[in-house]
């Protein structure tokens, strides 16, 4: 398979849509939700026991999670509870022309509320802006981080690069 | 020389430095903080220089870092081959690099006091093997004593600052340095004993069932302790495996495990510009380490065409940019006092490098991450049975469900049983703590139960693709012990 993502070491746009079963349209235009991004049998289960509307199971140890996107609410928790910094909440209830991304985020500088900063997708790339609307320090010191970005972004953007500058 | 290598900032780390001493290098003096290590001081005033060879004159460095290379031996208050890795620095301390020739310390130098000790269970290794088999074996009302030669308790953990993948009852969703102190912490409840800075230097079977073991405590004075115990568990980790390539000898390549230590125990910078050589799990977590620290990592590399480690410690790493080249390898280091570059260079599918494709990449530090081996010295001392695992390219103690050794009263787990990873370490140390206790008769019933439900956490790890080599490799192993066992018989 093209971009097989052992041989590129991340999911391209592409495959993610192949290998996650992800919320339907009205699922996501209700508001926020999950998305994880864990494809592989790693034994592991903090997002299980994070979730406490028993929205996220594991068949085994070993066996990637399953969510019951109706049970989410997007309330988060599980995205810094993630090993794996894995799991992102997208919300495309945000405003008109905005979704909301949340991520887990555990570098300097720290991130600040008002702030813009460049959206990221998961090569690393930029591929837009967006603004930091809100700062939440989670378990073990893992931030997540909530950007506004175009709505058309909402499914590619991963990560952020501070800028450093706030938006007044 | 290069100052400021301290880290002041750290997304997930405090660091909570000792007292400044001051200490002599070749007679410069120098400052650290008390708790750290003579390496670490040396390397954050900015010596790399810890040794040069006896043959070529050319300047070397540390390699790995956690006390199981001799790469940083040096001279320390007169006497030479001490570990300044795992060795705190002291005020006033002298230490030197170590000449050509081998020069005996004068007498006044050392001074050495005896003392015997008795366990029922002794544990060789204090990180998630040997807490997990101490807190086990106290628990179920074992008198046990922990030696670790390190000089902060916990073993490996300390320096993870991830959060551990694994299920709760190996407490995933923590990052490792508080999973020690959580197990630190149970042990002291329970009663365990824990020596820090004190080295298994020999083993002596006594009287069949008895096993004698001497031991060098340091102290500030050194102490033989002559331990008697009536079973042993072995849990000496692994050592960095090493690659050759010209250069590899400078100061500025070293083991992944090093760096870990050197940054996230101590708080020092280990450079400014990296190349990581080796994709598996350790690779990848402390290239994203390297990055929390302020590190630039320039890229990963890997012979092999896919990533190696799990594809989420990945995918952190390439949406905060770091290239990952796969198929690649390190040609050379170089630099004549320190790395001050890095050749790689493509390999082909059966892993030769492919003339005209070499890379140079502006980098002053290389990691070595191209897996470990299983540290088996003291159980090969004691005559344990070894056999080759091809799954794991390494020679393991051979070793039964229950973890113990061809020999009876001496176990093992963890890494130095054969190297898996942090979850599988913590359930095998449980279940050589409890089949000793289920053996000495102490609370049995208890015990069973214990390392019946360990066996089958153990199992319920091992339908991961990621641990097949593992798994494939240790029931080769209890084979081979029970073909062992019906030859003796």
């Amino acid at each position: 398979m093209k971009g097989e993502p052992r041989e590129i070491g991340y999911l391209t746009y592409d495959v993610f849509k192949k290998k996650i079963d992800l919320p339907s349209r009205e699922r996501l235009a209700k508001g926020p939700v999950a998305i994880i991004e864990c494809i592989e049998d790693i034994p592991c289960d903090p997002c299980v026991e994070a979730c406490k509307l028993g929205a996220i199971s594991k068949a085994s140890l070993t066996t990637p999670p399953d969510i019951d996107y109706e049970k989410c609410t997007g309330c988060a928790l599980c995205v810094d509870n993630c090993p794996g910094l894995a799991i992102f909440i997208i919300n495309m209830n945000y405003r008109e022309e905005k979704a909301l991304v949340s991520i887990p985020y555990e570098m300097l500088p720290a991130p600040k509320r008002g702030e813009r900063v460049d959206a990221l997708g998961r090569s690393g790339k930029k591929i837009g802006v967006g603004e930091i609307v809100k700062v939440r320090k989670g378990t073990g010191a893992t931030f997540v981080v909530s950007v506004a970005i175009d709505k058309d972004l909402a499914m590619e953007a991963r990560f952020i690069g501070i800028q450093g500058e706030i938006n007044e | 020389m290069e100052k400021n290598r301290r880290i002041r900032e750290h997304p997930i780390i405090d660091f909570e430095r000792g007292k400044r001493v001051r200490f002599q290098f070749e007679g410069q003096w120098l400052e650290g903080y008390e708790k750290e290590s003579i390496a670490a001081a040396l390397f954050a005033s900015g010596v790399k220089i810890f040794s040069r060879s006896k043959r070529f004159n050319h300047p070397m460095g540390w390699f790995c870092g956690i006390g199981k290379c001799s790469s940083c031996l040096m001279r320390v208050n007169g006497i030479p081959n001490v570990r300044t890795c795992i060795t705190p620095v002291k005020e006033g301390m002298r230490v030197a690099i170590q000449g050509k020739k081998g020069v005996l310390p004068d007498e006044a130098d050392i001074a050495v006091t005896k003392k015997e000790e008795r366990a029922q269970v002794l544990i060789i290794g204090g990180g998630p093997a040997g807490l997990e088999a101490g807190i086990t074996s106290t628990r179920l009302g074992l008198d046990t004593l922990i030696v670790d030669e390190n000089p902060i308790p916990g073993g490996q953990l300390i320096k993870q600052t991830h959060k551990f993948f694994g299920s709760k009852q190996e407490y995933a969703g923590l990052r490792g340095f508080e999973i020690a102190s959580i197990m630190l912490k149970e042990l002291r409840k329970c009663g365990g004993r824990y020596l820090t800075e004190t080295s298994a230097i020999g083993y002596y079977g006594k009287d069949g069932k008895q096993k004698f073991l001497a031991f060098k405590k340091r102290e500030g004075d050194y102490q033989l302790l002559e331990i008697t115990a009536d079973n042993i568990v072995v849990t000496s980790g692994a050592s960095e495996n090493y690659l050759s390539f010209p250069g590899n000898y400078l100061p500025g390549v070293y083991g992944a495990g090093g760096v870990q230590t050197l940054m996230n125990v101590y708080g020092v910078k280990p450079g400014n510009k990296a190349l990581i050589v080796g994709t598996g799990n350790v690779g990848l977590i402390v290239g994203y380490q390297l990055l929390q620290a302020g590190v630039e990592v320039k890229a990963l590399i890997e012979t092999m065409p896919c990533v190696g480690g799990y594809l989420v410690h990945a995918a952190k790493l390439v949406r905060l940019g770091v290239p990952i080249l796969l198929k690649h390898t390190i040609k050379e280091a170089k630099g004549k006092k320190c790395v001050n570059g890095a050749t790689i260079i493509a390999v082909d599918e059966h892993k030769q490098t492919i003339e005209g494709t070499e890379r140079e990449l502006d980098v002053d530090l290389i990691l070595i991450a191209v897996g470990l081996s299983a540290s088996t010295r003291i159980v090969s001392q004691a005559g344990c049975e070894k056999m080759f695992v091809p799954e794991l390219g390494d020679w393991i103690p051979t070793h039964n469900a229950n973890m113990e050794t061809t020999i009876d009263g001496v176990y093992v787990a963890g890494d130095g049983s054969g190297v898996a990873e942090a979850s599988t370490a913590m359930l095998e140390g449980r279940i050589a703590g409890a089949a000793i206790a289920e053996k000495e008769s102490y609370n049995p019933g208890e015990a069973k139960r214990i390392k019946e439900e360990a066996f089958s956490e153990l199992s319920k790890l091992s339908e991961s693709s990621f641990l097949k080599a593992v798994t494939t490799g240790k029931s080769r192993c209890q084979q081979k012990w029970n073909e062992v066992r019906s030859r003796e018989r």
